[in-house]
């Protein structure tokens, strides 16, 4: 479809990049070809704590050189403790990177890694489990990014305890783990004190200032023109960065480090495991009268990183008595990170099949309940929202899935082997924007380029920005150069959040209105003074997920046969690739639900399955009947698009409706993700 | 990846040298030489040779190339009418792209998925005998219910391995005859050791004798996913009925044992008695008898009854309808 001047935006313009992308031509971080290339190899601890005292090389490896906290250069400290990698002799979990060895081939550098000695004192017995009642538990000061840890109204204890129905269960959801097709990479060239990186990353300027900050370059340029998926874990500078820059410093020669798939699980921020107990109080006909939503996750010795589980309830439902907190263990374990949605993906896990079982309890349509405690205002702040079209989402979702005339009790419907039942989940992602600056310039009369520090994960964000460009100038997409992905391009803000396209789109509005209303041919727009004037309000996408799936009560293997998602979400600015990002974040869900988990051997401290055989993702046949639509919603109290993140909002409540739904099945509630067949076959009775 | 030196074998009695391997497709010996698990001196090509065709035997019976590719395999006409449990199993396991590159003889050679084994910096007494077993106290979920050993609880992945083991059919090599039943060893305290061959041995056909209950044979594989995952439990079944009795039946287990199981103790039970679910269950149990289930894998035993029971149940009234 030909995008017109007269709109742009809501075209379903197909990817810009999309035919270098599948002829080969667009390059990726590892694939710039440098002369003088050498190849880093990092080596990881095979030990969760203790000290590294020497490294011993095998002399018939063809090593340049291998670098440990021994022989390297000093590194200025950031405050990611991650990326002071080789600084210290101390190990804080199994597979930290201790060494990078740097040889001429690819091959070479891995064998020598493999066979080079480590003269290590090891710990005590690692401490590696996290548990409801480890001695260690706190409550951290914030939860990510800056979020109280706590929250409290009213009295929960006394409504739960004169509460009709109490609901008190605990959910676990396991450590989930970052695998973008493209894995970490990074290729790094000094030329005198100038840095030059091509890097996988969602956020160029950030990492450049880190790499700059580390090293105490000045000139840092880093270039990160196409990602191949980064779900958060690529939001900040990771140690594959400056390993890649110390390689390349200490040799002298340009140093390209890539991620093997097992290193992928410990050294690039995974999802925190999670155990939650949810309790939930309830008057006959369903309206809430408590909710107390405690979460326990973990962070490593390195760093303090809170995940923000329990943030999502306070949006959610009504109800006079709430509270929610977080409780943090450090382990002997990597740190975890960002990885889609966090907080809300597993939070939305507990909450949203805890009021599944409330529903049963009360013998009522979960989404009546869920309709009648829609509230009027955010819960907890007071404030109103820009928009809400949750009970929307509801009804139109139910009536497109197909809900009524729902015989709402469990383990009803069979087929042959299967039992077949329908489950139903919210979906909510907070919608933020962040401070951002575009430049735009007049090429010829009817041709313009749009300049941004912003990254395309894959997403469609370079499309996106060409369609609002376009209308903000007056032309039709085709007319416009967008250039993003490098960091000496005007400064943008993270691709995360679900955030870009509202912060660079607004910079991007901004710039073209300032180039259409003077007679110059370059205008630059910072949003920083906007973004910051913004009041407070209750800012959301809703949405709602439905899936209906079929149990083999033979095996317990679990399908889903058909998954569905309604979102509220603002104006959907390019419903292609909307689509895709809606659908995306669906199967993440469902893995999230049946699949993913990174399984731990407790003695080592180590995520075992460690690659994409051993930890599974849906694949093409896990996927049957899937669709997302969404509603025409309007909200121009966001950005000047008005727009919404909608990047993470499919993996927020698809797991729940799934694992509803298998309880709408078989009348087996798992609590504890993912359900496999080993969780339903001993009570499913062949 | 450990410098290795790289040659074509020069026949089917090519005398290979010390530290030196076979390869065929190489779908699990690259993944393993890159890992360090795997680090041969030198790698013997035998994709030259000749072993590539399925041919039909006298007595109705199929000799299969080692080399054939096991998507070919599964599509031969030959093997979809006589003996659908080995096209199943084959369209059962792995993908597209690597049914295209891995061979009928290295399919039976390909190495256990146990997460120990497939990581060179952990303990494991079948990569680095001595070293100890880590998988019985850490993650076994997927790992051996039959003949395991202290020393190693490793299971044997393939799927195609198990319709041959139900098939009895037999591996040539450039030496000797041996039914693939006694292929593969339970791990005993040689866990290092997957089979009998012996350095040097080649795989050069995999020979299925004629067996008319084959007609009637199915392949059911339970797995975590909907494709392109190991089985965490199946099963490949053969059976003839007559007058509501078995007259034949061949039953192979996989994902239980170091090895693709013959339910023999189960096919004992069964033959001549009724073909019902309640004997079909049974018969399970028997050969279950003597299954030993971890913290986390003993959901198999039950996995393993049932699947057996539906499979069976499917194949009698296929039978039937005959």
């Amino acid at each position: 479809m030909t995008a017109t001047a007269q709109g742009s935006v809501g075209a379903p313009l197909g990817r810009l990049e999309g035919p270098q992308k599948v002829t080969g031509a667009a390059r990726y971080a590892a694939e710039y070809p440098q002369d003088d290339l050498a190849y880093g190899w990092i080596v990881p601890s095979p030990v969760a704590c203790g000290t590294l005292d020497a490294v011993v090389v095998d002399p018939l490896q063809d090593a340049i050189a291998v670098l440990w906290h021994g022989n390297v250069p000093a590194l200025a400290a950031v405050d990611d403790p991650e990326l002071a990698v080789l600084q210290s002799e101390k190990i804080s979990y199994r597979g930290q990177p201790v060494a990078l060895v740097i040889a001429d081939s690819l091959e070479a550098a891995r064998r020598a890694a493999q066979t080079l000695s480590l003269s290590i004192t090891a710990g005590e017995k690692p401490d590696t489990v996290l548990r409801e009642d480890h001695p260690g538990l706190y409550t951290p000061e914030t939860v990510n990014p800056s979020f109280p840890a706590e929250s409290a109204m009213g009295d929960v204890d006394k409504a739960l305890k004169s509460a009709y129905i109490a609901i008190d269960e605990v959910y676990s959801t396991p450590a989930l783990h970052n695998n973008p097709m493209e894995p970490h990479a990074t290729i790094a060239r000094w030329d005198g004190d100038s840095l030059t990186v091509f890097d996988s990353n969602q956020h160029p300027s950030g990492v450049a200032a880190t790499l700059g900050e580390i090293f105490g370059a000045a000139n840092v340029h880093v270039v990160a023109e196409h990602i191949g998926g980064g779900f958060g874990s690529k939001g900040t500078a990771r140690p594959n960065a400056v390993l890649a820059a110390l390689g390349a410093r200490v040799t002298g020669r340009p140093v390209k480090v890539v991620l093997p798939r097992q290193q992928m699980f410990s050294i690039v921020g995974h999802r925190t495991p999670t155990i939650q107990r949810i309790r939930l109080g309830a008057d006959r006909d369903g309206t809430l009268t408590a909710i107390d939503h405690q979460a326990t996750s973990q962070s490593s010795r390195l760093f303090e990183y809170a995940e923000q589980t329990a943030v999502v309830t306070r949006h959610m439902y009504a109800a006079p008595n709430r509270r929610t907190g977080h409780q943090l263990a450090r382990l002997d374990m990597p740190t975890p990170r960002w990885m889609r949605a966090p907080g809300e993906a597993p939070g939305m896990v507990a909450l949203e099949c805890a009021v599944d079982e409330l529903a049963e309890r009360l013998g009522m349509d979960p989404i009546e309940l869920r309709i009648r405690n829609e509230p009027a205002v955010e819960p907890e702040s007071g404030e109103p929202f820009t928009s809400r079209h949750y009970v929307e989402c509801l009804r139109r979702g139910a009536q497109r899935f197909g809900w009524s005339g729902r015989d709402h009790r469990p383990g009803r419907r069979r087929e042959g082997d299967w039992l077949i039942g329908t489950g139903v989940a919210g979906a909510t992602y907070p919608t933020m924007v962040q401070p951002s600056t575009a430049r735009v310039r007049r090429l010829a009369p009817d041709r313009f380029e749009v300049a941004i520090g912003a990254a395309d994960l894959g997403t469609g964000a370079r499309t996106i920005l060409a369609q609002i460009a376009a209308d903000a100038l007056g032309v039709p997409a085709s007319a416009i150069d967008i250039k993003i992905g490098d960091s000496t391009l005007p400064v943008a803000s993270v691709a995360g959040g679900s955030s870009g396209s509202a912060s660079w789109g607004w910079a991007v509005t901004g710039a073209c209105r300032a180039l259409v209303a003077s007679s110059s041919p370059e205008a630059v727009f910072d949003t920083t003074e906007l973004v910051g004037k913004q009041g407070t309000a209750g800012r959301h996408a809703f949405g709602a997920h439905f899936a209906e799936v079929r149990v083999d009560t033979v095996t317990g293997e679990v399908r889903v046969s058909r998954l569905y998602g309604m979102y509220a979400a603002g104006r959907i600015l390019n419903p292609r690739t909307a689509r895709s990002q809606f659908l995306g974040g669906m199967i993440m869900g469902m893995g999230m639900a049946l699949h993913e988990e990174g399984v731990l051997d407790p003695a080592f401290g180590q995520w075992v399955n460690n690659d994409l055989a051993g930890y599974h993702i849906p694949a093409h046949a896990d996927v049957e009947e899937i669709d997302a639509e969404w509603l025409d919603e309007h909200d121009d109290q966001i950005n000047p698009m008005g727009s919404k993140g909608i990047g993470e909002i499919g993996i927020v409540g698809s797991p729940a409706a799934i694992v509803n739904a298998i309880w709408h099945a078989t009348g087996i509630r798992v609590r504890d993700l993912p359900v496999r067949l080993d969780k339903l076959l001993p009570d499913l009775g062949a | 990846m450990k410098t290795f030196t790289y040659r074509s074998a020069t026949g089917l009695d090519d005398t290979l040298e010390p530290g030196a391997v076979f390869v065929a497709g190489g779908t699990n010996l690259v993944d393993l030489m890159k890992l360090g698990v795997a680090t041969p001196d030198v790698l013997v090509d035998v994709n030259r040779l000749p072993l590539g065709e399925v041919t039909s035997l006298d007595d109705g019976g199929l000799r299969i190339g080692a080399a054939v590719r096991n998507s070919d395999l599964a599509a031969d006409p030959r093997i979809r009418a006589g003996f659908p449990v080995l096209s199943q199993a084959l369209l059962a396991g792995a993908s597209g792209q690597l049914r295209n590159m891995a061979t009928t003889g290295g399919n039976l050679l390909q190495r256990t998925r146990c997460r120990y084994f497939m990581d060179a910096t952990m303990p494991c007494n079948k990569h680095t005998p001595g070293s100890g077993c880590p998988a019985r106290e850490g993650d076994h979920r997927n790992l051996a219910i039959l003949g395991a050993s202290e020393s190693c609880v490793a299971t044997h992945p393939s799927d195609m391995a198990v319709a041959l083991v139900a098939l009895d059919a037999v591996v040539v090599t450039n030496s000797r005859r041996i039914p693939v039943t006694e292929l593969h060893r339970l791990p005993g305290d040689e866990p290092e050791r997957d089979t009998i061959l012996e350095h040097g041995e080649l795989i050069t056909a995999v020979e299925l004798p004629a067996l008319p209950a084959a007609a009637n044979s199915a392949y059911r594989k339970a797995r975590d996913r909907a494709s392109y995952a190991f089985a965490v439990g199946s099963v490949a079944a053969a059976l003839s009925v007559t007058d509501g009795l078995v007259s034949d039946v061949r039953l192979g287990w996989g994902a239980v044992a170091h090895k693709p199981w013959r339910a023999r103790v189960a096919e004992e039970r069964l033959l001549g008695g009724p073909a019902t679910k309640d004997a079909f269950l049974a018969a399970a149990d028997a050969e279950l008898a003597d299954s030993r289930g971890l913290r986390d894998n003993a959901y198999k035993i039950a996995l393993m009854r049932n699947l057996t029971a539906s499979v069976l149940g499917r194949l009698a009234e296929a039978g039937e309808k005959r």
